[in-house]
């Protein structure tokens, strides 16, 4: 690479990555802290890293509006970059919160999961603000290692150490068609830059005839596919899903689902739009068999976190209806639902977090019978992210399957939005099925008392007010949406 | 007031917040804050009926403006005009009945049950008012939900199945109606028009093969509510498990909103459409009203019974609605009405027996007008009223909808419909005879008591109703024809031969450009149609 140091260090603006360094620092901070203070509790943990996220917040949305590039032009601060990394704190803010008492129950209450979830939520960024091939990688190696991380963090349990070995292993595999891809691209472009990569790509001749570059592409597509989980790269969700402690259930099927969307809008909008007709077909396919398939295995399922993973297939699979169409009303869907899929998505593990035993020993979703004779309120909560998830106003979960369908019925994908349709119609049997026993059925046996500790309260609080709000007045984040795609 | 719409339709979300911080122990003070607040809901709608102007506009109309991001620009845009008038009042006169029809009926969470019935009636009330298609979508929805509940909760033995099926029924129709009417949008937008308010698509023309995908998507949704032969299973799961209430509401409301889709909706919107498929709605009507017929007639149980009767009605209400000529829909209409009234007094009146013996079978009963006279007569007077006896209001709108169809294209089938009204007198006569009439031979039914103050109370606005209906319509039917003239006009497709279908107001002139009259005064210029597409 060309690259002058010199002019490389005149490039460098750290304003651009302050949320990063915010929460690098403060990761590493408490790491340190953790070996220090030999508190037995950690929730004083759970605070100093909220307020890390909410700090980061903070800076990022001071930036709104601006467009600056750092690095020689491989990072960048522009709205887009700016929504994701809210959508990532969100999700990070909210796992940190739940995470508190489910370790203490499982006895893994060890200080490190926290600067772990700030390194993840670090990675994730980049991946969200990184206009370089090579920016993207990190972040996604940053993030997933992390993950990995997270996904065996209960040492002791074999189901969870079964989850951090799958997603591992395939996780590398699928990093591996990453980097090949990656290398490809620069093959034929000779640049890693995503903008320049775009130039030489639509001042080719014959782009969609050259083999190389297209393979370059679709290996590229895999490894970012892989991680948000669509089909047929998502037979690692449901057992990693399954195994990994609820809270890093919760995050992953957020955060990281996120971060691959801001990835692939990025490639293929900014990158690759001379390819359009290539891709599209593809993801046309692609979304159809992810929500499909999630859909329709996660009707059979009575275990509710595989039920929540293969939903969350599902609903990668709206998100690529969005995709495919690439218009801002679908790409701007794919945003504003990332955001309300962080809310009610956690916010439902959150439920789950509570009403689980130690151990978590069958974790069916029969275990919520009579729960809304007990806990009306917690049921009560339940019900609205559900209803969220199956796509019913008046939430968020509505007005984000409203944006993605249309942009699909706007760019003439009639069938694409008529088959999510149905798809979402088909998913709210399951949905439905928790209620009914939450409500229709009465207790099998006693209910323990479910204790809710305050960290825990604030995250469903949150999680309920950004599913409940947005649906009823999405103007003011539809709006930020917008704006954030803008410049596609 | 220029807000009334508004503060009726909300003032029972007001009554959910009232009753959070009402402890659930106290039962008696949650059901009089949920009755008081129904009441003031029909207080507040009362000034509708006095102050609608009789003419074709859409009134006391409240339009701000709600969403606005990307291409879509959301209004909150509500009004009446005299075809939803009476629904709406309808809505607010049977909710305060159902309130109180469950007074004894539900005992276990009371509290959670009176939140359903508010947060049902705001979902109600909101889908008559919208005039906006987006809104009208979300008060569409939202409504299933506390429906959903009171199935699944308060519901009989086969609750869970019935709760179920009701939701993925009616869920899935509007998932497709939700698509037709996103590229409706987007075909509006081609013509200039900016957003989801109903008067603007009323204006748009769409091409007619394009109308016929659009039609049967919103048709499918509302056949489905409606319910229409051969969709209409999950209603006798439904009706049957529903608690009382649940299924007065659902009878004499939810059911509505099908018809009303159509009337107000899928109609106008899509006329050439409308009339390409009328013979095929005609078809499922007429059938519906004889199938539907023939299994009430041997039916075990009341309920299922008076379930099935809904079905036959229904179908002659649609057939008045394509009959599309002023008497069929003002009969349509108008039967809508009665149905509501005449299905929900049944549905108490089954409530009552069953509230006393906790069987709804008709061999287990037999004799009752010995032991509950009251009863009885009031039993009479509705039973009578659901086989439109003249007098009552049943017949009024059954008789126009008869003398519409034999004027429209559908003389055939309103022919055979007739012998729909003759079943009818058969299922229900039949029924009565078993329950009341006979031996008092079961020494469970020797000790029934007759009804008590609330019961007889709850019952005589409807009884009131019946034969205000029956006997002196007019008064209804005088605020509901401008506007039933109006879209029957717009509905209507003049013959392209015709001097007067060459109205030059259209420069497009393909084939499919048919002028439907321009029956929107307000509306400034006829929008072009779309694009080929």
């Amino acid at each position: 690479m060309d690259i002058n140091v010199a002019q490389l260090f005149q490039t460098i603006n750290l304003n651009v990555i302050m949320p990063e360094i915010i929460l690098s620092v403060l990761g590493m901070a408490l790491l340190l802290v953790n070996v220090f203070i030999p508190s037995k509790s950690k929730t004083y943990l759970v605070w100093l890293s909220l307020i890390g996220i909410v700090l980061a917040g903070f800076t990022t949305v001071t930036g709104w509006g601006s467009n600056i590039t750092s690095f020689n032009g491989s990072v960048v601060q522009d709205n887009f970059a700016m929504f994701f990394k809210i959508i990532f704190l969100v999700a990070a803010g909210l796992a940190v919160l739940i995470s508190d008492q489910y370790v203490e129950r499982e006895e893994c209450n060890y200080g490190e999961l926290y600067p772990i979830i700030l390194f993840t939520t670090v990675g994730m960024m980049l991946m969200a603000s990184g206009t370089d091939l090579m920016t993207l990688f990190l972040g996604l190696e940053l993030m997933s290692i992390s993950l990995y991380v997270l996904a065996g963090f209960n040492r002791a349990n074999v189901k969870s150490n079964e989850a951090g070995m799958k997603y591992f292993l395939l996780g590398a595999f699928s990093t591996g068609f990453l980097l090949y891809g990656m290398a490809l691209v620069y093959g034929v472009t000779g640049t890693t830059r995503v903008a320049k990569i775009a130039e030489i790509v639509s001042g080719m001749p014959s782009a969609a005839g050259n083999t190389m570059l297209l393979i370059g592409m679709f290996l590229l597509l895999v490894g970012f596919l892989f991680k948000i989980a669509a089909a047929p790269f998502h037979m690692w969700t449901p057992d990693v899903y399954e195994g990994a402690p609820t809270p890093m259930t919760a995050f992953m099927s957020a955060g990281p689902k996120a971060a691959g969307f801001a990835a692939l809008l990025r490639l293929l909008l900014v990158a690759f739009p001379a390819l359009k007709p290539e891709w599209s077909d593809l993801l046309w396919i692609l979304a159809v068999l992810t929500m499909t398939i999630g859909n329709f295995t996660a009707l059979r399922q009575d275990n509710i976190k595989r039920m929540l993973a293969y939903s969350s297939i599902a609903h990668a699979g709206y998100a690529l209806v969005g995709l495919t169409a690439a218009n801002s009303t679908g790409t701007s869907g794919i945003l504003f639902y990332m955001l309300s899929y962080a809310f009610m998505n956690i916010g439902a593990f959150a439920v789950i977090i509570l009403v689980g035993k130690k151990g978590e020993p069958n974790g069916t979703v029969m275990d919520f019978a009579g729960l809304g004779r007990k806990h009306p309120l917690l049921a009560v909560t339940m019900s609205l992210f559900l209803f969220s998830l199956a796509g019913m106003p008046p939430t968020a979960g509505f007005i984000g399957k409203f944006y993605l369908f249309s942009g699909a019925i706007q760019e003439g994908y009639i069938w694409l939005a008529i088959i999510g349709v149905m798809n979402s119609a088909a998913s709210v049997y399951y949905y439905l099925r928790v209620m009914v026993f939450m409500y229709f059925k009465p207790a099998e046996e006693e209910f323990d008392w479910v204790t809710v500790s305050a960290p825990v309260a604030l995250s469903l609080a949150v999680s309920a007010a950004g599913t409940l709000i947005p649906g009823v007045i999405p103007s003011m984040i539809l709006q930020y949406a917008q704006q954030a795609v803008k410049f596609f | 007031m220029s807000n009334i719409l508004s503060v009726m339709t909300f003032l029972p979300i007001l009554g959910v917040l009232l009753l959070l911080f009402i402890p659930k122990e106290s039962k008696g003070v949650l059901r009089s804050v949920a009755l008081a607040t129904t009441l003031a809901s029909f207080a507040v709608s009362l000034p509708l009926i006095t102050g609608f102007q009789t003419n074709a506009e859409f009134q006391f109309v409240e339009n701000v403006p709600w969403i606005a991001a990307g291409p879509f620009a959301m209004r909150y845009n509500i009004g009446i005009d005299g075809i939803s008038l009476w629904l709406v009042v309808l809505t607010t006169f049977i909710m305060p009945i159902s309130v109180l029809s469950t007074w004894t009926a539900v005992e276990e969470h009371v509290k959670e049950y009176m939140i359903c019935m508010l947060l049902l009636e705001t979902g109600l009330l909101g889908a008559f008012i919208s005039l906006d298609l987006f809104l009208f979508y979300i008060f569409w929805e939202v409504m299933l939900i506390p429906m959903y509940f009171m199935i699944g909760i308060w519901g009989g033995k086969n609750r869970l199945y019935a709760a179920v099926k009701f939701f993925i029924y009616t869920m899935f129709g509007s998932m497709l109606m939700l698509v037709a009417l996103i590229y409706l949008y987007f075909l509006g937008t081609k013509a200039g028009i900016t957003d989801f308010s109903l008067v603007h698509f009323f204006d748009l023309k769409v091409d007619p093969s394009t109308q016929t995908w659009l039609f049967a998507a919103f048709a499918l949704a509302f056949a489905i509510k409606v319910p229409m032969f051969p969709l209409h299973t999950w209603l006798p799961d439904a009706h049957t498990e529903a608690p009382t209430a649940g299924s007065v509401i659902l009878a004499a409301i939810m059911l509505k909103m099908g018809t009303y889709g159509y009337i107000r909706f899928a109609m106008p919107l899509f006329p050439e459409a409308s009339h390409q498929f009328t013979p095929f709605i005609a078809t499922l009507a007429v059938i519906g009203i004889i199938y539907a017929a023939l299994v009430a007639m041997v039916q075990e149980d009341v309920k299922k019974l008076v379930a099935y009767s809904s079905v036959a009605h229904l179908g002659f209400v649609m057939l008045g609605l394509f009959a599309m000529n002023e008497q069929g829909v003002t009969g349509a209409l108008l039967q809508n009405l009665n149905h509501g009234i005449s299905t929900g007094a049944l549905f108490l009146i089954v409530g009552f027996i069953y509230e006393r013996r906790h069987t709804r079978l008709i061999t287990d009963f037999g004799g009752l007008s010995k032991q509950m006279p009251i009863f009885a007569t009031i039993f009479m007077i509705v039973t009578l009223s659901s086989v439109a006896l003249p007098g009552t209001n049943g017949f009024v709108g059954e008789f126009l909808i008869l003398v519409g169809g034999f004027e429209s294209s559908l003389r055939w089938w309103t022919i055979v419909a007739s012998s729909g009204v003759i079943f009818a007198a058969v299922y229900m006569l039949w029924m009565f005879q078993r329950v009341m009439f006979g031996e008092l031979d079961n020494p469970k039914n020797q000790k029934l008591l007759d009804l008590n103050a609330r019961e007889i109370g709850l019952m005589i606005p409807l009884l009131i109703m019946v034969f205000f209906l029956g006997v002196y319509p007019n008064p209804f039917i005088k605020k509901m024809t401008p506007a039933i003239n109006k879209i029957v006009a717009h509905t209507r497709i003049e013959p392209v031969k015709t001097a007067k279908a060459a109205v030059p107001t259209v420069e497009d002139t393909a084939p499919h450009a048919v002028p439907t009259q321009s029956v929107n005064p307000h509306a400034s210029q006829p929008v072009a149609a779309p694009a080929s597409h």
